[in-house]
């Protein structure tokens, strides 16, 4: 009987363990499948493989609109990115050491932007900026991503300073420093995993970005994912197929890349200090 | 002259200083736009693109008795909640598959929940095309090995548009799911187990019940972030699969109807608020934080 039982509970964990992996293989499935197509040397986008080649690169290099999508992402993101870490991680701070009135109204309006659809959110300011009789600028689709990035950076620098006890920082100031070098030197540093995680997350918001910008952009400009999205609505090229690969090897492998190296370097610091507890 | 209060160390007026950009960006983008919104639903639609402040029911009363909107209402809906559900079932296995394994690069598991995030969205959900598509993998496989002659279509429909939003959802729940299961006293399943439970009996008397939380949290996130999508059935749907984002994007970016489209933002924007409210009234916000945050 016993035994039976413990048969059946192995069972249980295969089962899991093989649905495991199906949704690994569900999840990258098509991710492969569309780097592998962009070596396709058929002129056609899909399946089979008729050689390799490298000929939609090439062509991706050339073209103009696309080069002028991606610049246009990549500013937008980078200043994203400034500004939301900026200001969120104040708003953490506020929000974790102090105590006012209406705190937590506050907090729940922060995390809103992201539980709102952003078709909503989309509607909504051009219809405000229609009541105003404004136009669509390139500072209303910047200030729409920090709106959109704002809950994510504020929620892990909350996590992160809930951690970083203020006797730290009052001892600074007991010492004489002013609030903002007690912040400068004493608070900040020890949020540097959170502040360098939600500027990466803002940046890939905002160079994600689809469906709010398709509202708020201003006539003519396009966006990476807006520049997809039309270029998908004329027919599949293996043009994009080559652009996918491209945007993944940069969105993907930059963190990567930038992780190990991160890592490499701890545990070189660490293997210099001999006292460190052997694992 | 007037005499300024001392600040004190924690001053309120500090606090609002400090949060006073993120507060004047939400007042200006969210909240406003909503309260604008609103009003613009009672406003006239003239015609493309014009409408006046005269105030009308008119927009209200279209959609609450044309079954065209409510027919599009409840299909979003529906597919709404058909994918928050096989998040929930599919979500489930590996998330206790990553927590309970003894596997010692679990940290790889994890990382390979985040990558889809930094992946663009719109690439990840074009990317099915290469699957399922005429010249997609399966077609041409299935053709090769002469299963079938003809590709079978199984791009543009709603199934496939379930599919895609399974694709770019199911990390949400896994990691949703994940995030409350490391919340568990491990040590109270040891003590079930010794008190005679079989690993079946621990997982439902233990395990699930404390787990239920971030699967709770999984499937409102899932289903409001499903219903209020716009690009996944503008990629894989055809033009009878859109979803409300799509009516409500052709509506004022099509029609230039602008009231209409207000209206129909507002309805959309009350109902998944009402699904929300009703998941914080039971549940509280601290899970969907957790979540968001983690």
């Amino acid at each position: 009987m016993k035994a039976r039982r413990k048969e059946e509970g192995r069972w249980a964990w295969r089962l899991t363990g093989f649905i495991t992996l199906c949704v690994y293989i569900f999840m990258f499935a098509p991710i492969v499948a569309t780097v592998i197509l962009s070596f396709n040397a058929s002129m056609f986008g899909g399946f089979p493989m008729t050689g390799f080649s490298l000929q939609w690169y090439y062509k991706l290099m050339a073209n103009e609109q696309v080069l002028a999508a991606f610049r246009t992402s990549l500013w937008i993101a980078l200043v994203t990115a400034a500004v939301t870490t900026a200001v969120g991680v104040v708003t953490a701070f506020a929000l974790v050491r102090f105590e006012f009135t209406g705190k937590q109204a506050l907090s729940t309006l922060v995390i809103m932007p992201a539980l709102v659809p952003e078709t909503i959110l989309g509607v909504g300011l051009l219809v405000l900026i229609k009541a105003v009789d404004q136009p669509r600028t390139m500072l209303l689709l910047v200030l729409g991503h920090i709106l959109l990035a704002v809950p994510y950076v504020v929620l892990i620098t909350q996590a992160r300073m809930v951690g970083i006890r203020r006797v730290y920082e009052e001892a600074a100031l007991s010492l004489g420093a002013s609030r903002f070098a007690s912040f400068r030197e004493i608070t900040l540093p020890l949020l540097v995993p959170a502040v360098v995680g939600g500027a990466l997350l803002a940046f890939t918001i905002s160079f994600d970005n689809t469906s709010a910008s398709l509202f708020w952009r201003p006539a003519g400009v396009e966006t990476m994912p807006t520049q997809i999205l039309s270029m998908l609505k004329i027919s599949i090229s293996p043009e994009i197929n080559a652009l996918g690969t491209v945007m993944i090897l940069v969105t993907v492998g930059i963190p990567l890349v930038g992780g190990l190296i991160l890592q490499s370097l701890t545990r070189l610091k660490r293997r210099g200090q001999p006292t460190e507890e052997a694992r | 002259m007037v005499m300024e209060r001392r600040w004190t160390l924690y001053d309120p007026r500090l606090a609002w200083m400090l949060v006073a950009p993120v507060l004047v960006l939400l007042i200006f983008f969210l909240v406003l736009p909503i309260a604008v919104m609103a009003a613009y639903t009672f406003f006239t639609f003239v015609t493309a693109g014009v409408e006046t402040s005269a105030l009308t029911t008119a927009n209200w009363h279209e959609f609450f008795t044309d079954s065209y909107y409510s027919g599009f209402l409840l299909k979003t809906l529906r597919v709404g909640a058909i994918t928050a559900l096989l998040c929930g079932v599919l979500g489930y296995f590996p998330a206790y598959f990553i927590w309970a394994t003894t596997f010692r690069h679990k940290w790889l598991l994890l990382l390979l929940l985040i990558v889809p995030f930094w992946i663009s969205f719109t690439i990840r959900t074009f990317s099915w095309i290469n699957i399922l598509g005429e010249q997609g993998v399966i077609n041409v496989a299935l053709i090769k090995f002469g299963i079938i002659n003809e590709p079978l279509p199984m791009l543009y429909n709603e199934g496939a548009v379930i599919l895609g939003m399974l694709h770019f959802l199911l990390p949400y729940m896994i990691l949703n799911v994940y995030v409350s299961l490391e919340g568990i006293d491990r040590t109270l399943i040891s003590a079930a187990r010794s008190m005679g439970c079989t690993s079946a009996q621990a997982f439902r008397e233990v395990t699930l019940p404390l787990s239920l939380p971030g699967l709770a949290a999984g499937l409102l996130l899932c289903f409001v972030l499903a219903a209020g999508s716009y690009v996944t059935p503008q990629l894989l749907g055809s033009g009878r699969d859109a979803l409300f984002g799509n009516l409500i994007y052709d509506t004022i970016m099509g029609e230039l109807n602008w009231p209409m489209g207000a209206t129909l933002s507002i309805v959309l924007f009350v109902v998944l608020g009402f699904f929300a409210a009703v998941y914080t009234r039971y549940m509280g916000m601290s899970q969907i934080v957790k979540g968001l945050g983690g």
